[in-house]
């Protein structure tokens, strides 16, 4: 069910990127998709009630069996997380990028309307 | 040799930023310093022929740390790669100085240098995905370099498109991820093998098609590379065209397919059907335009087809367990032609750069008789137009001879059929380049124009030579089993092979 939350929230921003007319309104489609996807990589490794994914020194010594059964059932994944990290970043400097380029373009044609930026045909 | 693999991304990763300390006065001593790390890297690059290993990033184990690979498909891209590279940058040297911030240049061209490497070593999908958008927003970058009215315009488009793909790439490692529990592409493929592909993972599978086709540039996903390639300088195109949308779509794609999913009918299907579409439309497209690099755009998505095709058809005879035989010939072609387009399609872009350079225009309309003027590039163009259009003996020729012989043997005659027309009409339309550019009357403004000398030529020799010689890889038994047999393997193997690799 939240997937498909999710899910919704990717195409709600594909869909604003494709019909969307204006600039920065294309930008914060393609933001929403990338936050999208996000989300969906950190549900992938939440679960209901999960603690922090770290054995501390005096867990062991109530014994290592109980302790390694009680990690696996209870522990959080901590790879989406840090995939989440990088996934960030990178969207942050591809939007940093997209932002300068739009105000490039107003700049130079003095509208965000993409009907009116039309020099390239073919 | 595994050792010296961080080297393709760490060293024009570290010049890139070290470069921009140069600034204006420092333009030169900057330039020697890329130039020298891109000649240094197809050095390593050829050392690397042959020979194969994988890396562990931090002595890490490859169960849970990041992994570079390199086998027989690595050192042929990576071979690839830095050829382009190294000529590019050597063409640079010269033509880059209409420019302003030329040090930005380099170091830009350096990061998507970095992050083609890394895609190709790369040996799990996670970190793929980091150097395809590395590779990514560094040509987002440059294609938009020259910041006038079209140049920004196109570089919005791509940029719109590629982040698309990626979201639909990163979407698809998600659910990869989420339904292996792995990102290594070998433990990822272990654990399909085992589990065999369920709705999760055809969902991934056809993000994959979608985003990395958007990458490559293949027919329905094709609008914006005919504005951004003849959008950017002249080599960065070459780069562009010649080996971008290969390592990070083709590459990529058939990597996956082949050795994390495993080939099976459909995807086959849906491959030669991406490849026939791009090349028939790609080359329709390409014949009716008058500027010089719109129209070696659009040829760039017709030959792209002849590599997916090429590639679907391996795919589909090993699918149906037919003769492993036909399906290596097959790939073979397509991993062949690959590497030829790199350089023809580059050295296109580089003589067009020259002619730009010498006239300040790109219609070809406008020129003429450019013959007497510039010798050198109209015989480099020459070369380059008749090895896209097949003519024998340069390169051309012979991949597109292969790829005909694997349609006609695994039975498609319709196919081989299209591949010979689609030839045809790339002939018919590069004789129209060398008629409107160099042959007729020298119009009146154009009377001063002259060749261009220096790093300019020297970067179009050496591709020029390597069309004419490159057909000796498949002519010469030894070279093709040392250079192009590897990388056919790699993909004939497909699971078992991303298995061997990791001791699974």
């Amino acid at each position: 069910m939240l997937y498909a939350l999710c899910f919704l929230l990717f195409m709600i921003g594909l869909y604003c990127a494709v019909v969307k007319k204006n600039l920065v309104k294309i930008v914060i489609g393609l933001a929403i998709m990338e936050y999208a996807v996000n989300l969906f990589l950190i549900m992938l490794g939440y679960r209901v009630g999960g603690t922090a994914p770290i054995i501390g020194r005096s867990d062991l010594q109530a014994g290592a069996e109980r302790v390694t059964a009680h990690f696996i059932n209870s522990a959080v994944d901590p790879l989406p997380q840090a995939l989440v990290l990088t996934a960030i970043v990178i969207s942050l400097g591809s939007l940093a990028l997209l932002i300068s380029i739009c105000i490039r373009i107003y700049d130079k044609y003095g509208t965000f309307d993409i009907t009116e930026i039309r020099r390239l045909r073919g | 040799m595994s050792r010296v693999l961080p080297a393709f991304v760490v060293a024009p990763l570290v010049m890139a930023f070290i470069l921009p300390v140069f600034g204006r006065k420092g333009k030169a001593v900057a330039t020697l310093l890329a130039n020298l790390v891109t000649i240094s890297l197809l050095a390593l690059a050829v050392a690397c022929v042959g020979k194969t290993g994988i890396y562990e990033v931090g002595n890490w184990s490859s169960r849970i740390g990041i992994v570079l690979v390199l086998d027989g498909l690595t050192s042929l891209m990576l071979l690839a790669v830095n050829t382009v590279s190294a000529a590019a940058m050597l063409f640079s040297v010269r033509y880059m100085e209409q420019y302003t911030a030329k040090t930005k240049y380099l170091s830009l061209f350096l990061l998507m240098v970095a992050g083609m490497n890394g895609v190709v070593i790369s040996g799990d999908i996670f970190n793929l995905f980091v150097f395809l958008e590395i590779a990514s927003i560094a040509s987002y970058a440059l294609v938009g370099f020259g910041c006038e009215h079209e140049e920004l315009e196109a570089s919005f488009k791509y940029m719109v498109l590629g982040t698309v793909a990626s979201s639909f790439i990163l979407l698809g490692i998600a659910l990869v991820y989420g339904n292996t529990g792995a990102l290594n592409m070998a433990y990822t493929a272990k654990a399909i093998q085992q589990t065999g592909i369920n709705a999760g993972l055809a969902f991934a599978m056809s993000l994959f098609i979608a985003g990395f086709g958007l990458k490559a540039a293949l027919v329905p996903f094709h609008a914006w590379l005919p504005d951004a390639h003849p959008s950017a300088p002249a080599p960065i195109s070459a780069m562009l065209s010649g080996v971008l949308i290969k390592a990070l779509g083709i590459y990529a794609l058939s990597r996956l397919i082949f050795n994390v999913f495993g080939v099976s009918v459909p995807v086959s299907w849906v491959l030669i059907a991406l490849g026939v579409l791009s090349m028939v439309v790609g080359v329709f497209l390409a014949v009716g335009q008058w500027d010089f690099k719109r129209l070696l755009a659009y040829h760039s998505i017709s030959q792209m087809g002849y590599v997916v095709l090429g590639i679907g058809l391996g795919a589909l005879i090993l699918a149906k367990h037919g003769n492993p035989l036909w399906a290596s010939l097959a790939i073979l072609g397509a991993l062949f032609h690959l590497v030829n387009h790199a350089v023809f399609k580059s050295l296109l872009f580089l003589t067009s750069g020259s002619v730009e350079m010498a006239t300040g225009t790109r219609q070809l309309k406008k020129m003429g008789g450019l013959v007497e003027r510039m010798p050198y590039t109209r015989a480099a163009c020459t070369i380059a137009s008749a090895s896209i259009a097949g003519v024998p003996p340069f390169n051309g020729f012979w991949s597109k001879l292969i790829l005909v012989i694997a349609a006609v043997q695994a039975g498609f005659f319709g196919l081989a059929a299209i591949t010979v027309v689609v030839s045809l009409v790339t002939l018919l339309s590069f004789l129209k380049v060398q008629r409107y550019v160099f042959l007729g009357e020298l119009p009146e403004e154009l009377q001063n124009t002259r060749e261009n000398g220096g790093s300019m030529l020297t970067a179009m020799f050496f591709l020029a030579a390597l069309c004419m010689l490159m057909g000796l890889l498949v002519l010469v038994p030894s070279m093709r089993v040392t250079v192009l047999q590897p990388a056919v393997d790699v993909l004939i193997e497909g699971v078992s092979h991303s298995m061997k690799v990791a001791n699974l």
